[in-house]
């Protein structure tokens, strides 16, 4: 009974804080976005127009580890026995994604463009969701700050 | 040293090739940060110890492939890729490459 409560409780705990937690993160996710709107980010390789002259040119890279929380996860294993969509697990991956890609452009704030933007996603010791394991995946990204002269 | 992910250094022009080079490192939790994380995992949120450890291992890694090509003679690295694999239960291996080349 008392681990019963335990268990009820730490559920309830995960979806009020963890959703509180969720929702600040995509405010500061969407606010950070469109402060740096200004330096395009994206996944071709040479878009760069004859005539300009290039003065840097260095990788830049950002990287987070997110987790899940408790409610989530226990919704995500009941999602497993029907299957289907795992709404849980998708904001997860966008929001650990979406926070490489701003970290990445934080680290090069005075360039003009990032060039073959790349991102990769891993989970630390090969179990994302098993029991007694910590549900957490990491986003990185990296890509190639270029600046021009002006 | 010059580092890029493309397979040019915009604005200079690539004169050598020295092949591809490597730098890994393995690296594995400790109980501290892994008690940490799991208190953090009942509300879900960003697990910055993890970052910090795997920020610091790539950073490491990317140093490793940095000596290469200096002993190499080389003054940039281009066309650089990452891949992380697990290698055993709580542990991770950071693999970087990238292609040595001599650039004016």
């Amino acid at each position: 009974m008392g681990q019963l409560i335990i268990v009820i409780v730490l559920i309830g705990l995960g979806y009020v804080v963890g959703s509180i937690l969720e929702k600040k993160h995509y405010r500061s996710i969407i606010s950070r976005e469109a402060q740096l709107l200004h330096i395009p980010t994206v996944s071709v390789k040479n878009i760069i127009e004859d005539g300009v002259d290039i003065i840097d040119a260095r990788m830049v890279q950002g990287s987070v580890v997110i987790s899940i929380d408790h409610f989530k996860r226990i919704l995500a294993s009941l999602r497993n026995i029907f299957g289907g969509r795992v709404t849980a697990y998708e904001s997860l991956i966008d929001r650990a994604r979406r926070e490489a890609i701003l970290r990445m452009k934080e680290k090069s704030p005075n360039a003009d463009i990032v060039l073959n933007t790349r991102i990769e996603t891993s989970t630390i010791g090969r179990s994302a969701n098993s029991r007694k394991s910590i549900g957490s995946i990491e986003a990185m990204a990296y890509g190639t700050a270029i600046s021009y002269r002006k | 040293m010059i580092l890029t992910n493309i397979e040019t250094v915009p604005g200079k022009k690539i004169v050598e090739h020295f092949g591809v080079i490597s730098g890994s490192t393995v690296r594995a939790k400790h109980i501290g940060r892994d008690f940490m994380a799991s208190l953090k995992n009942i509300v879900g949120g960003e697990l910055k110890g993890y970052t910090e450890l795997l920020q610091d291992s790539r950073d490491e890694a990317i140093r490793r492939m940095v000596n290469q090509a200096e002993q190499l003679g080389a003054n940039a690295v281009v066309n650089i890729r990452f891949a992380t694999s697990s290698v055993a239960q709580g542990a991770s291996e950071l693999y970087v490459y990238g292609t040595a080349v001599n650039v004016e």
